[in-house]
């Protein structure tokens, strides 16, 4: 039995009157490659803002590596809103800022690339170590940490060289193709050395032969970083490949889960998603 | 020889001519000519400039308090420096004041006469500055959570505040209310001004290029990217704003020497729209950029555009129409048209090392064709 | 109490012009997001030329002239410094704003020679003192509530009424969107400084009849008040920029009235930063939430 590393307990989160995440149980184990899927608006991005903290969700609870770290009990207007089965269970309120949940070791991507876009390739992904940093803004422009730096600098170059992105390491970010933004996405939320990697539509755009590339891609990178992954994707042949394990929602609610095999012929999965979507 | 050499002696040399030429300016000019007037006002604008652009530009936090800072770093150098025998004279209505020393005297007292006064000159711009520093720790508390507009009227806010603050009269033993501080030690000459304000200059280069200055620039363009990638948001914003207060308290205090007097007036909101008026032309995002465009806008007002206030500009004499506020108005409509077409200013966010760098990629595009 | 009632008397009417100038800001703001620094200034501009009409010709045509002459003013600042920008950032047409107000200063400086334009007079039978409840004011401290409030029941009338008003409010809601359904997004914007410009002209018209002379930096107090009115009244609501208006002007009355002069524009924007802390979207401002 392996490590649990990431734990969802009836996560919630409501927008006035719209439940966009309603009663989220997931669990993570160590290594582990698990895909969130569901149609569009089915709140798996919502889902991800809760995790890494960008939400404070309306009632439940995230665990990371046994920690508790986010929870949060429905207060003030939220009380008369929340009527879900678990209204009491919670009673603290944790809500750490996503900088600080990003620092316990969990790093994201987004669905609409957002990448530094005055900074060249290698600066987004040496930002992203600053979060690793140890000196003070005394240290560091005063240059006694010049130690760190030449070693960050160092772990950010072989990490692009692992990417494929080394030789347009010099080159603004936006110039990139579409498809390289998103590995360099990949690669800056790497250096933030993550021990969750959530990537929120890694494929997005991408045509089949792009899409391919990434799969082979993102199963590489759990030998490399030995992280465990949770993405969120459209691509079915992606998700079928790749992940171990499944979690389907669908307007908010989690329908089913499983391995791929169970996935593909759960009956409420197809009549709900796979049944219309035309495997793409 | 490669580059980054390349780029760091073209920087050194540019910078030994500049400061070889204000030390031989200082030794043939006297103090009080124009031209003497116009290197230490532009390097305290300067220094002021490159403050503001740390934050509005670099760290992409839209603050107008900078003329509150100032007045606060102007204030404390003044207030502490004034000779105890002058004291009864400027602070005349309010029995010689409440400060019963002067900090370079005491300096002085120890060190001796040179020494201790310009130790303990330098000692009150560094409290200045630690003061504006501090006072920004405090009104970063509530302030820095606001969004953009929201937060520049705030902190346009706060400075008005504090100026009324400074004016009031129970606080005249020290402020000498609405009347003028002078009589304080300065420096005559240009060439401290422009070693000060090179060293602070630096030091704050050393800061954006540091890991500190990244993750500014990765909160400037995209915040929700930054925090997410393990950027404490507040901390940096903070930190970022605290600095650039320290930077500009210090600037304050070397206006207040620039000045020879010090009143709460001149600190006003327009005092900081001139200041994001230079930063705009020199270029958001470039140091070399806000001290250039300092220069500039002070040389052309100060100087060269002399003539359109007083009768007679490029040998036309029309009093009529070079009467006073001309100079000014022409320049604010070369600013506005800077702001409306030329959005980059005069460096982008181009540095002075980057000079020769178009420099050497022309040269290598000739060598191509 | 007795010795209060002046300064309240005087809040009203401040608060009335103060209402005035804010429902400029807030009607920008709603539409462009954009803090329009110059209207401080257009406000100043608009008393200059009082004081130059009038002493020229009756005040019966003056009156019209200084209204027409801001309006036009308030126009041009819009197409010549904020449309060019309209994909530009934020901050851009920020310094943009700040830029024309740094313009029409320093015009007004060479035009005036800096000299303070003394108010003599402007208008017959509003600058009249009269009693009232013991105290003595002139006629304008009261006609302005009166008028200020006539003006934005109109306003609130046109915005909700006509079919420019709907453009507005749909351009205040969702400026692409209003695009795309046809709405001639640069006439709503025109028309929306040209009622702010409007407005103000009014708004100081009523203002300076109550002071002895005009400066260049006569806008910018008033007009920095009058935007920390709409933000505190929750900007973008017309409603909200007339109480919160009402609010300071009274406040700021009542403060001098207690011997503190010195501190009652420090006030102003202490108010400004408790309320931005406690509640950024004012008292009847709507919340904004950004999409990650």
């Amino acid at each position: 039995m392996s490590k649990n590393v990431l734990k969802v307990e009836n996560a919630t989160m409501q927008f006035g009157g719209v439940v966009a995440v309603n009663n989220l149980n997931m669990e993570i184990n160590e290594g582990e490659i698990v895909a969130l899927i569901g149609p569009n608006g089915a709140g798996k991005t919502t889902a991800f803002n809760v995790i890494t903290g960008v939400y404070q969700p309306t009632n439940g609870a995230v665990w990371f590596n046994g920690e508790k770290i986010v929870e949060n009990h429905p207060q003030g207007k939220m009380k008369k809103l929340y009527k879900g089965e678990h209204a009491g269970d919670y009673t603290n309120v944790l809500a750490p800022t996503p900088d600080k949940i990003t620092a316990l070791g969990m790093a994201r991507t987004f669905q609409n690339i957002r990448l530094w876009k005055s900074q060249t390739v290698f600066n987004n992904v040496l930002i992203a170590k600053h979060c690793r940093t140890t000196s003070n803004v005394f240290s560091a422009t005063f240059r006694l940490n010049k130690k760190e730096e030449a070693k960050q600098r160092e772990e950010v170059l072989e990490l692009l060289k692992i990417v494929g992105l080394d030789d347009v390491k010099d080159e603004l970010a936006t110039s990139l193709p579409y498809g390289k933004q998103r590995r360099l996405e990949i690669a800056r939320a790497l250096a933030a050395e993550p021990t969750l990697l959530l990537l929120d539509e890694p494929a997005a755009g991408m045509n089949p032969q792009e899409t391919e590339e990434l799969t082979a891609f993102i199963g590489e990178l759990r030998e490399k970083f030995h992280v465990t992954i949770l993405l969120i994707e459209h691509h079915m042949n992606l998700v079928m490949d790749i992940s171990d394990r499944i979690y389907v929602l669908d307007f908010g609610k989690l329908i089913a889960q499983g391995t791929p095999a169970e996935i593909q012929n759960n009956q409420r999965v197809i009549d709900a998603y796979l049944g219309v979507a035309e495997d793409a | 020889m490669n580059k980054n050499k390349q780029k760091t002696i073209f920087t050194a040399v540019v910078l030994a001519v500049l400061l070889a030429a204000c030390v031989v300016l200082d030794m043939i000019l006297p103090s009080y000519h124009i031209a003497i007037t116009v290197i230490k006002k532009a390097t305290v604008y300067s220094l002021v400039a490159v403050s503001m652009n740390l934050l509005n530009g670099f760290t992409g936090l839209f603050s107008l308090g900078q003329a509150g800072f100032m007045l606060l770093g102007a204030y404390t150098y003044a207030v502490l420096t004034i000779p105890m025998a002058k004291k009864p004279g400027v602070y005349q209505y309010f029995d010689g004041g409440a400060i019963p020393f002067s900090v370079p005297e005491v300096f002085s007292g120890v060190l001796g006469e040179t020494v201790g006064t310009l130790l303990g000159m330098l000692f009150c711009l560094l409290l200045g500055g630690l003061l504006a520093a501090l006072v920004a720790y405090l009104i970063g508390l509530p302030v820095l959570r606001l969004k953009s507009d929201y937060l520049a009227i705030a902190t346009l806010g706060f400075a008005e505040i504090l100026r009324a603050f400074f004016q009031w009269n129970a606080l005249g033993p020290i402020t000498n209310g609405s009347n003028l501080l002078k009589s304080y030690p300065v420096f005559s000459k240009a060439t401290p001004y422009v070693v000060l304000v090179g060293l602070m200059i630096a030091v704050i280069l050393l800061l954006i290029t540091s890991t500190y200055g990244r993750a500014f620039r990765a909160i400037r363009d995209d915040e929700v990217a930054a925090e997410a990638m393990g950027i404490n948001l507040a901390k940096h914003k903070r930190m970022a704003f605290i600095i650039s207060s320290f930077f500009a308290g210090i600037g304050g205090g070397m206006m207040a020497m620039y000045m020879e007097t010090v009143a709460a007036a001149p600190f006003k909101s327009a005092l900081t729209y001139e200041i994001l008026l230079i930063v705009v032309i020199g270029g958001i995002g470039s140091i070399t950029g806000s001290v250039l465009a300092s220069f500039l806008y002070i040389f052309f007002s100060e100087w060269l555009l002399r003539g359109l206030d007083s009768g007679t500009f490029l040998g036309i004499t029309a009093p009529g129409i070079f009467k006073n506020g001309f100079r000014m108005a022409v320049f604010s409509i070369i600013i506005m048209v800077i702001v409306l077409f030329f959005r980059k200013g005069i460096m982008g966010d181009k540095e002075l090392p980057d000079l020769i760098d178009k420099r050497s990629r022309k040269r290598k595009k000739e060598a191509a064709e | 109490m007795q010795e209060m009632f002046p300064y309240l008397l005087n809040g009203i009417s401040v608060g009335g012009q103060y209402a005035l100038i804010a429902i400029g800001y807030t009607l920008v703001y709603g539409i462009l997001r954009l803090i329009n620094f110059a209207h401080g200034d257009v406000f100043m501009v608009a008393g200059l030329v009082m004081v130059y009409a009038t002493s020229s010709m009756p005040f019966y045509l003056a009156l019209p002239l200084v209204l027409a002459a801001t309006v036009l003013l308030g126009f041009t600042i819009e197409r010549v410094a904020y449309k060019p920008l309209r994909t530009a950032p934020r901050m851009s047409v920020m310094i943009s704003a700040i830029g024309v107000s740094y313009l029409i200063q320093n015009l007004a400086f060479y035009l005036t020679g800096g000299v303070p334009q003394p108010v003599t007079n402007p208008i017959p039978w509003i600058s009249e003192n009269v009693k009232l409840l013991g105290a003595s004011t002139k006629r304008v401290t009261l006609l302005t509530p009166v008028l200020t409030i006539l003006l934005v029941v109109a306003l609130v009338y046109l915005i909700n009424n006509t079919k420019i008003g709907m453009a507005m409010r749909a351009a205040a809601k969702d400026f692409e969107t209003a695009q795309l359904m046809g709405i001639k997004i640069n006439r709503v914007i025109s028309m929306t400084f040209i009622i702010g410009s409007f407005l103000a002209a009014v708004g100081s018209m009523l203002y300076f009849t109550n002071y002895p002379s005009v400066a260049i930096t006569s806008g910018g107090m008033p007009g920095l008040k009058a935007f920390v009115a709409a933000v505190f009244g929750g900007i973008g609501s017309i409603p909200g920029a007339v109480v919160g208006a009402f609010v300071i002007g009274l406040c700021e009355e009542i403060i001098k009235g207690l011997g503190y002069t010195t501190f009652s524009d420090a006030f102003t924007f202490a108010l400004l930063i408790v309320v931005l802390c406690v509640k950024p979207t004012g008292l009847f401002g709507e919340k904004v939430t950004d999409k990650v």
